[in-house]
Formats: C-alpha cells, sequence, structure tokens
C-alpha cells in the first residue's frame, strides 16, 4: 500500500481480533471492534482492563501481538505512529514543556509540512478559547488550560481517529464536569471520531454515543449508555455502571413471554426479552436476577394491599437507612437472608421509614434482568465503587 | 516527592501564622549563610588575592632563587603574554581541550542515552561501571594509557595493519595521546550529568512526538535533545574547565611539544621558582576560561534551555 494513502486513510476505524501479550500477561484478548466515523466512542474499564493497551495499538505506540487494525479500508496494523492519521491526547497532557503553546500546537503541522501553519494554529486555540496565552510555557497554564491545549495539539492535525487517554483524569470534579460538556461541545463542532479511555463511568455515560466496557483483556459488553445500563448483560456490567442488587433464582416454569423463578422469598416474573442474551432458562436453571435500587418501591408493610398482581414483591425489615437529600438509601434483609439496597426519591415529607421498620419491596418485572449463574456475584463491584462520582 | 513537601510546607504555613518577623530577626538568613561565606573568604577570596600581589612581584635585585618582594609591575603580565614560551601551551590547552570535550560529548552521550532509555534492568550496573574507574587512581590510570598506545600494544598493532600507523610509526608520546588520555579521563563528568538529565525527560513527551509525526531523528532533534541540554552545558563545563588546566595528561601521554599551560604553571612553581610568572599564568588561565564559560552559557542558554 503507498506511503501517501495512509496518511490519508478515513473512515470507520476497525478493530479485528486484536490480541497483545506481555510475556505470559494477555492484556488484550481476541477484541474485535468497530468504531462508525464521526462518533464518540468510549472505552469503559477498571485499570488493567487493557482499555489503553487497545489505545496504544491503535496510535501506533504498541504493536499488536496478533489481529488487524483498519480505518476505512486502509490497514495500519503496523505501521508507525508518525504514519498515521491518528492522534493522542494523552494521560497528564504531555506538553512539550520546552516550547510556547503556540509551537506546541503547530508541532504535528510543522512535521508534515503544512502550509498555513498559523492560521491552523490560531483556529485551533481559538476553538478552546485561548489564543491569549499563544506565547506562553506550558508550566505556566493551569491544569484545564493544558489540558485543552493538548486537545488542540491533537486536533489541529485532522486525524481520522482521535485518542483520549483518561484526559480528564487530573482535573478536580468541577472543572472535569465543565470539560466533558466542552469536549462534546468541541466533537461535535470538529466531527472527528473521538475514542475516549476513562475508568470512570460518568465519563462515559455523560459524552459517550456508545461504550465498551471492558474488564480483563475483553469487551465485556459494547452499546449506548442507556442499553448498557438498562440491560447489562453481564455482572461485571451490572455491577461497575451503577448499582445492582443480585441474587440467585431457580426457573420455576414459562408461561406465555413471560418467566417465573422462584427464591427463598417467593415468585417472581420476569419478561422473557430480559434475558441475557445465551441464558438458559428452561425449567429448573439457576439464574442470576437483578435490579437496580432505584426501580424498586419501597412501602411500610402494613400499608400494602393483599399481593400485587402487576409486580414483584418481597418482603422484609429496614437493617439501615441514610437519608442522602435528593433520595434516602435503604439497606433492606429480606425474609429470605437477601440484603437488597433501595434509593428512595423523596417525594413525600412525612419523612424517614425507621431501622427495623417491616416494608415490602416492589418492582416491575421489566425493571429487572436475568443473568447467567455461572459469574462472580461481586464482579465489578469494587472496582465500580472506587470511581463513582 | 519535594514539590509534595513544598505544598506541604504551603499549607504548614497557612495554618499556623508566621513567626512575627522582628522576633525571628532579621539577620537570621545572613547568620545561616555566614559559614559558606567564611570558608568562600578563607579558602577562595584570600588566596586569590594573594595570587594576584605574588603576580605583580619582582625579584630582590641581587637575592636568592624565590625571593621576590612586592612590586606593583604590571609588566609581569605584558612580558609573559607576549612570550611564545607561554602563549602556544595556553593556547594549546583551550584546543586540547576543546576537542577533548568535543570527542567526549559524542561518547558520552549516547552511552548517557543508552543506560538511560535502553539498558533496562542493567541500567545500575552500567551506572556503576561509568563511575568504576575512579577506585583507580587518576595517575595510574593515565600511566595505563601509555601501555595501551604504546608501539607494541594492541592499538597501533592494529592501526598498523589497516595502514593508518606506518611501520616506525606510533601514537604514544603524542598530541593524539594526550586528547585520548584528556577524553578517557573526563568522560564520567561528562556522561553524568547528562544521564541525569535525558532520565528526567518523561518518555511519554517522546511518544507525543512521534503521534505528532515527528521521525524518531526529528523526535530527538526537536525534544530529547533540547530537553537534555543542562545536562550537556554541565557535562562540557565539567569537562572543558579541569582539562583545560591540566597537566597530568600532557606530562605523561605527550612530549615537550605537547606541554599545555599546566605544565608550565608547574615548572615555574616547582623547578625555577619563578612565582610571579607561575602567578600570572594562573590568573590568566582563570580569565580566559570564566570568558569562555561566560560566552557559551549565553549563547547555549539563550535559545535551548529551559
Amino acid at each position: 500500500m503507498a506511503k501517501a494513502d495512509v496518511t490519508q486513510a478515513e473512515g470507520d476505524l476497525h478493530l479485528e481480533r486484536l490480541t497483545k501479550q506481555f510475556g505470559d500477561f494477555v492484556a488484550v484478548h481476541d477484541l474485535s471492534l468497530v468504531v462508525p466515523q464521526g462518533s464518540f466512542f468510549a472505552l469503559l474499564g477498571p485499570s488493567g482492563c487493557g482499555k489503553t493497551t487497545t489505545l496504544r495499538m491503535v496510535a501506533g505506540l504498541e504493536d499488536p501481538t496478533a489481529g488487524t487494525i483498519r480505518i476505512g479500508d486502509t490497514e495500519i496494523t503496523h505501521q508507525k505512529p508518525y504514519r498515521r492519521p491518528v492522534n493522542t491526547v494523552f494521560q497528564n497532557y504531555a506538553l512539550f514543556p520546552h516550547m510556547t503553546i503556540y509551537d506546541n500546537v503547530a508541532f504535528g503541522l510543522k512535521r508534515r509540512g503544512v502550509k498555513d501553519v498559523k492560521q491552523q494554529v490560531a483556529d485551533a486555540l481559538d476553538l478552546i478559547q485561548l489564543s491569549q496565552v499563544a506565547q506562553r510555557k506550558p508550566a505556566q497554564l493551569s491544569g484545564g488550560q493544558q489540558q485543552r491545549v493538548a486537545l488542540a495539539r491533537a486536533i489541529v492535525n485532522r486525524p481520522a481517529v482521535l485518542l483520549l487517554d483518561e484526559p480528564l483524569g487530573a482535573l478536580d470534579l468541577k472543572l472535569r464536569r465543565q470539560m466533558q460538556l466542552e469536549l462534546k461541545r468541541i466533537q461535535t463542532e470538529v466531527g472527528l471520531t473521538f475514542i475516549h479511555v476513562t475508568h470512570d463511568q460518568e465519563e462515559a455515560m455523560t459524552m459517550a454515543d456508545s461504550v465498551a466496557v471492558m474488564n480483563n483483556g475483553i469487551i465485556e459488553q459494547l452499546g449506548p449508555p442507556t442499553e448498557l445500563y438498562e440491560s447489562p448483560q453481564t455482572v461485571f456490567v451490572a455491577n461497575f455502571l451503577g448499582q445492582s442488587n443480585l441474587f440467585q433464582a431457580t426457573v420455576k416454569e414459562t408461561d406465555g413471554e413471560e418467566i417465573v423463578l422462584e427464591d427463598p422469598d417467593g415468585m417472581f416474573r420476569m419478561p422473557k426479552k430480559r434475558v441475557a442474551a445465551g441464558v438458559d432458562t428452561s425449567t429448573g436453571r439457576k439464574v442470576l436476577v437483578g435490579v437496580r435500587p432505584e426501580k424498586i418501591s419501597i412501602g411500610p408493610l402494613a400499608e400494602a394491599a393483599a399481593a400485587p398482581t402487576d409486580g414483584n414483591y418481597v418482603d422484609g425489615v429496614i437493617e439501615n437507612a441514610s437519608f442522602l437529600g435528593v433520595s434516602t438509601q435503604y439497606q433492606v434483609r429480606t425474609e429470605g437472608g437477601e440484603h437488597i439496597d433501595v434509593f428512595a426519591q423523596n417525594l413525600d415529607v412525612h419523612g424517614l421509614l425507621a431501622h427495623g421498620a417491616e416494608v415490602r419491596l416492589t418492582w416491575r418485572p421489566h425493571h429487572g434482568f436475568v443473568l447467567a449463574p455461572d459469574q462472580d456475584i461481586h464482579a465489578g463491584v469494587e472496582v465500580g465503587a472506587g470511581v463513582s462520582g | 516527592m519535594a514539590i509534595a513537601q513544598a505544598i506541604g510546607d504551603t499549607i504548614e504555613d497557612q495554618r499556623t501564622p508566621p513567626p512575627d518577623p522582628k522576633k525571628r530577626g532579621r539577620f537570621t538568613p545572613y547568620l545561616l549563610l555566614l559559614p559558606g561565606m567564611l570558608w568562600l573568604a578563607i579558602f577562595f577570596a584570600v588566596p586569590l588575592i594573594f595570587l594576584f600581589s605574588t603576580s605583580l612581584q619582582t625579584p630582590v635585585a641581587g637575592g636568592e632563587v624565590g625571593e621576590f618582594e612586592q612590586t606593583f609591575n604590571f609588566g609581569n603580565y605584558v612580558e609573559t603574554l607576549t612570550d611564545e614560551y607561554y602563549y602556544v601551551p595556553l593556547f594549546r590547552s583551550f584546543i586540547y581541550s576543546g576537542i577533548a570535550t568535543v570527542l567526549a560529548l559524542l561518547i558520552g552521550y549516547p552511552l548517557a542515552y543508552m543506560i538511560a532509555f535502553k539498558s533496562g534492568r542493567w541500567r545500575n550496573l552500567l551506572l556503576v561501571m561509568v563511575i568504576a574507574p575512579f577506585f583507580v587512581s587518576f595517575l595510574l590510570r593515565t600511566i595505563a594509557w601509555r601501555q595501551i598506545l604504546a608501539d607494541e600494544g594492541v592499538v597501533v598493532g592494529a592501526l598498523r595493519v589497516i595502514g593508518l600507523v606506518g611501520d616506525t610509526g606510533g601514537i604514544y608520546p603524542s598530541a593524539l595521546a594526550v586528547i585520548t588520555g584528556l577524553t578517557y579521563n573526563f568522560l564520567p563528568f561528562m556522561t553524568l550529568p547528562i544521564y541525569a538529565s535525558l532520565e528526567r525527560v518523561d518518555p511519554r513527551l517522546i511518544e507525543a512526538g512521534r503521534d505528532l509525526y515527528a521521525k524518531p531523528f526529528t523526535g530527538f532533534r526537536k525534544i530529547t535533545w533540547p530537553l537534555s541540554m543542562p545536562g550537556v552545558v554541565a557535562g562540557t563545563l565539567l569537562t572543558f574547565i579541569p582539562a583545560a588546566g591540566d597537566y597530568v595528561n600532557a606530562e605523561l601521554l605527550g612530549t615537550g611539544k605537547n606541554s599545555m599551560i599546566g605544565n608550565r604553571i608547574q615548572y615555574e612553581f616547582f623547578n625555577v621558582r619563578d612565582y610571579p610568572t607561575m602567578a600570572v599564568l594562573s590568573f590568566v588561565l582563570m580569565a580566559c576560561i570564566l570568558t569562555i564559560v561566560l560566552v557559551y552559557v549565553r549563547r547555549v542558554g539563550s535559545d535551548d534551555l529551559v
């Protein structure tokens, strides 16, 4: 393939059966992925999941052990990084400390021998609203400003794919929120393909059109943020994105479009379409049932009707209640011994349900989800909880 | 660590109100400077004054060898500097040490680069190997070069085989041998500061350069080299300054034709006992080095240093 073609390549980014091994350690395992041109894509996962390695392979900074990388029809798997139409916003920015902001942003353009460097750099600095600092050195800028310069330095080259490696990790919370919106605005404005690597689920969900959740070198699930949240396919995704109540149950029977499940607390119904792909739900099989804490309503057992016909319910005792302002977080121990978290919106002013109160928890069948039973029920709990907010 | 410490200190400062400056005493900083200032005064300023006054002395009429009286004979400077016997070795000193500095840079930079970026787990061992020669006396190491460069030695033998040196020719003693000795002896002073600079260069900056279309050599020229400039400046100064004043290498590896200014100074002092001429030469050498260093640092410092 002609060299000139490579730097001009454009189109969707295809990763096919990509594997990277460091000695015996498999960092990325047989990963396949298509990122549509112009989309904002997030690779989300805990540290060590292989997301940064994947990014570095796309950038050309790591050589894949197996598999191919293509942009449109052009293969770039083993191309040198300086030949690829790919640019990176590095973690901690990696701005050249001995150059002015102008020279930093102009660096890529000059290397490629572009003509109107001045104009393009000026436009890029305008885009990030930092024209006034062009002649300063990076050390004279705040963290947020440095972050934007790093972005401009990459964007100015109009790469086919822009890679962002934890770009907001070093910023404080408030600035991070602001930059999330800013990044999204810039991406919409320039229309480039953005691939954003992060361990922060909120960051991924706020900005990305689609998210791939990675763990142990593989993609656990890929889809739009709402789909990942509402219909997780694995325990890891259910726990890593937000919080989930998970418990084991046995399939009792299939009733039309619904299945009936049983656990020590009784029976529930669940639509078949809420069952994760590939899970066996024939009678007698064990499965994992999940329901998000905010989908459950809680009320005093005394006020509950006999048995609700349109929902699932369990009865239990409040073990812990924390008032958080917008909501109250309850921990309930059911009669069958399960612990269930409930987030209740504070709609009423009559106050909290007290510790020790007997309550009934109800949720609609289509709010639950069914997962394969052969998984660690706590997978993704700690790594997910550690970064929330 | 240091930054965290500094931040910690700042926070500490904000929490506890600073002690009243009047109570602390306005003279505390000067008091703390005193030991250093005294040291400099006693061991640098005072000897310098003595040396300068010596350079203006005249021999006592009818006195013994080495007997001088204090005068203000600035003619000593004119007399010495216009004498070929002195200004040629002075000039030669800067040529030899200049060449040795360039050679040490050419050898030391790649060595430091390799240790900093490519040595992996061998790094510490290689660093020890750079310093290891210091465990043997400077004189012994220099004398060893006589053997290495001797007519019947391996180096000359090999050069004769490929015809670079004639059958009767040799390397020791010669200007080449002196410069080789200077280069060898000051190489660690070149290598270590450059290593220290390179080691601090964030490898992500180099990756960022490659990501931004810089080919390997361009990346080196635009990023690694400028960022290692402080080490290069320190290394070249640490090599050039002592090499210019050195007399051991010229003494042991050269002939009378390769004498450097250090050899003259040593000779005037111990053999001729012409103390004023010795002092004049010392002062001139110092002035020349100071000028060269100032011009060099100004030039390099203005456009490349961070």
